[in-house]
């Protein structure tokens, strides 16, 4: 199972209004660097619940989704 | 040119986006129902799951229940509704300009002129696939060269499906189906043509123009074109549909209403948002309609033509009571359990006002100038700083706001 992990996250905004994510914050406080954003695109996570902005993202070698919804950024975390 | 007409019908909206939402509820039967201890507990939409043990759109909660005991009852969450539609509306954006929102969850879209993106099934199928990856919801889609049959067409195969009626095949597809079906066939409608033997959509079809008319009117006439597929009704603009006709507010009673006083409270909250409403849009009304429904959820609706142009609270609670009157005998007939007030036929306020011999249309002035003034103080202090007399004789009836709309938001100064 998943749940929806709602995580504090460090944005770059660039001058021509592109933004980026750098890093995430987990619940435990750990941060995450993020070292490549490989897509963009709008999509739904059935397995959190919810829809945005999706964001894949490559963080200590692993592919992670990263969400963006309306202003808040969540994870599909394990449970 | 044929058109090329989809309509986009949102599979069991509020239930799936609940179900998106909640992963833990998804293989669970669920409805989105109103509050019970508010007497709004009816269900709004069921998923797939509750469908099947035969729970309806607008029965009770507690029905509902009796028929599926482990049944997930989850309350409506409008924003979150508004923000699925708009997001979806944001799609088909991407393929025309010509969507025409009916409803939060049905649109229809004209491609006629979307070639680029393909053909009309074409088209559905990208909307059908993009919607379900985007959003996590599933659509049915209806193609076809009118709006009426791509409505049938989104109705004929759902969830997650795309059906094309054209000219060549409506008549095996559409025409067996009962009259019900049809767009702008109710309950009534249904009825009366059951009697005269019409009971499919192709006998409808069928019958000669003359006899349909004779059946069912104006109304009969539309029906045989529409059922013949004789629709031409353009999909609106995107940008057209901001025109108001008319602004009301309904609601129903937390109990029963058994007095005259009982109606004439809420019939004054009402009057207040939906006078209030209209001063903001900057518009005076002629036309003021209401709606009653009683405790066994029959309805019907009266209205009339008011002698000049308002926007007052006070003339139009007065005209709405006065039209209670004349159409409903609490003593005689069941109680009430909601009631609804609109006005229509707008003058812009900036709009000459006709003077008269006997000056009400001065009284009338200095009445909105008063109801104006009322706003000013709500807005800046809540809306319990200024109220009516007839609001505070009993405040379980009148302690609501129609809409939630008018937020007792404080502006400072």
């Amino acid at each position: 199972m998943y749940r929806k992990v709602y995580v504090d996250v460090l944005i770059r905004h660039e001058k021509n209004g592109k933004i980026t994510p750098l890093a995430l914050t987990w619940e435990n406080g750990e941060v995450y660097e993020i070292d490549r954003v490989t897509q963009i695109c709008k999509a739904a996570s059935l397995k959190a619940g919810g829809a945005g902005l999706r964001f894949t993202c490559r963080i200590r070698n692993r592919e992670t989704y990263l969400f963006l919804e309306d202003d808040k950024w969540f994870v599909e975390g394990k449970s | 040119m044929e058109r090329i007409v989809l309509h986009v019908d949102c599979n069991k909206f509020y239930a799936s986006v609940e179900c998106l939402h909640r992963p833990e509820i998804r293989n669970l039967p669920v409805i989105v129902g109103g509050d019970e201890s508010l007497r709004h507990g009816i269900v709004l939409t069921k998923n797939e799951i509750a469908a099947r043990y035969s729970i309806k759109t607008g029965e009770a909660i507690w029905q509902a229940r009796q028929k599926c005991p482990n049944l997930v009852v989850v309350p409506p969450n409008y924003p979150l509704y508004m923000r699925f539609s708009n997001l979806a509306r944001e799609i088909y954006c991407d393929y025309t300009d010509l969507v025409e929102p009916y409803g939060l969850d049905e649109c229809w879209l004209d491609v006629t002129g979307s070639g680029i993106f393909g053909s009309g099934r074409e088209i559905a199928e990208l909307i059908r696939r993009r919607v379900k990856k985007e959003l996590g919801i599933t659509v049915s889609i209806g193609v076809s060269y009118n709006k009426v049959f791509a409505k049938l067409g989104s109705d004929y195969k759902k969830p997650d499906a795309v059906t094309v009626i054209g000219k060549d095949n409506f008549k095996d597809l559409l025409w067996p189906l009962p009259v019900r079906e049809m767009f702008f066939v109710g309950r009534a409608t249904e009825k009366k043509l059951n009697s005269c033997g019409i009971r499919t959509i192709g006998d409808m079809a069928n019958c000669s123009r003359e006899y349909m008319k004779l059946i069912l009117g104006k109304h009969g006439e539309m029906l045989h074109a529409f059922t013949n597929g004789y629709d031409n009704d353009p999909v609106k603009h995107m940008d057209d549909m901001r025109i108001i006709k008319s602004i009301g507010n309904s609601s129903t009673a937390p109990r029963d209403l058994k007095t005259e006083n009982d109606v004439k409270v809420l019939m004054y909250v009402l009057a207040e948002s939906v006078g209030r409403r209209m001063r903001e849009q900057g518009f005076r009304c002629k036309t003021v309609g209401i709606s009653l429904r009683d405790n066994e959820l029959c309805s019907f609706v009266r209205q009339m033509k008011l002698p000049a142009y308002t926007a007052s609270t006070g003339e139009i609670g007065a005209v709405a009571m006065t039209l209670f009157k004349e159409n409903y005998n609490l003593k005689r007939q069941k109680p009430l359990r909601s009631l609804g007030l609109a006005c229509s036929d707008f003058e812009h306020e900036a709009g000459a006002v006709q003077l008269d011999l006997f000056g009400d249309a001065q009284k009338r002035l200095k009445a909105e100038r008063l109801d104006a003034a009322v706003d000013g103080l709500q807005a800046r202090f809540g809306s319990e700083s200024v109220r009516r007399g007839v609001l505070l004789t009993d405040r379980a009836l009148s302690g609501f706001e129609p809409g939630g709309s008018f937020t007792p938001f404080k502006r400072s100064f």
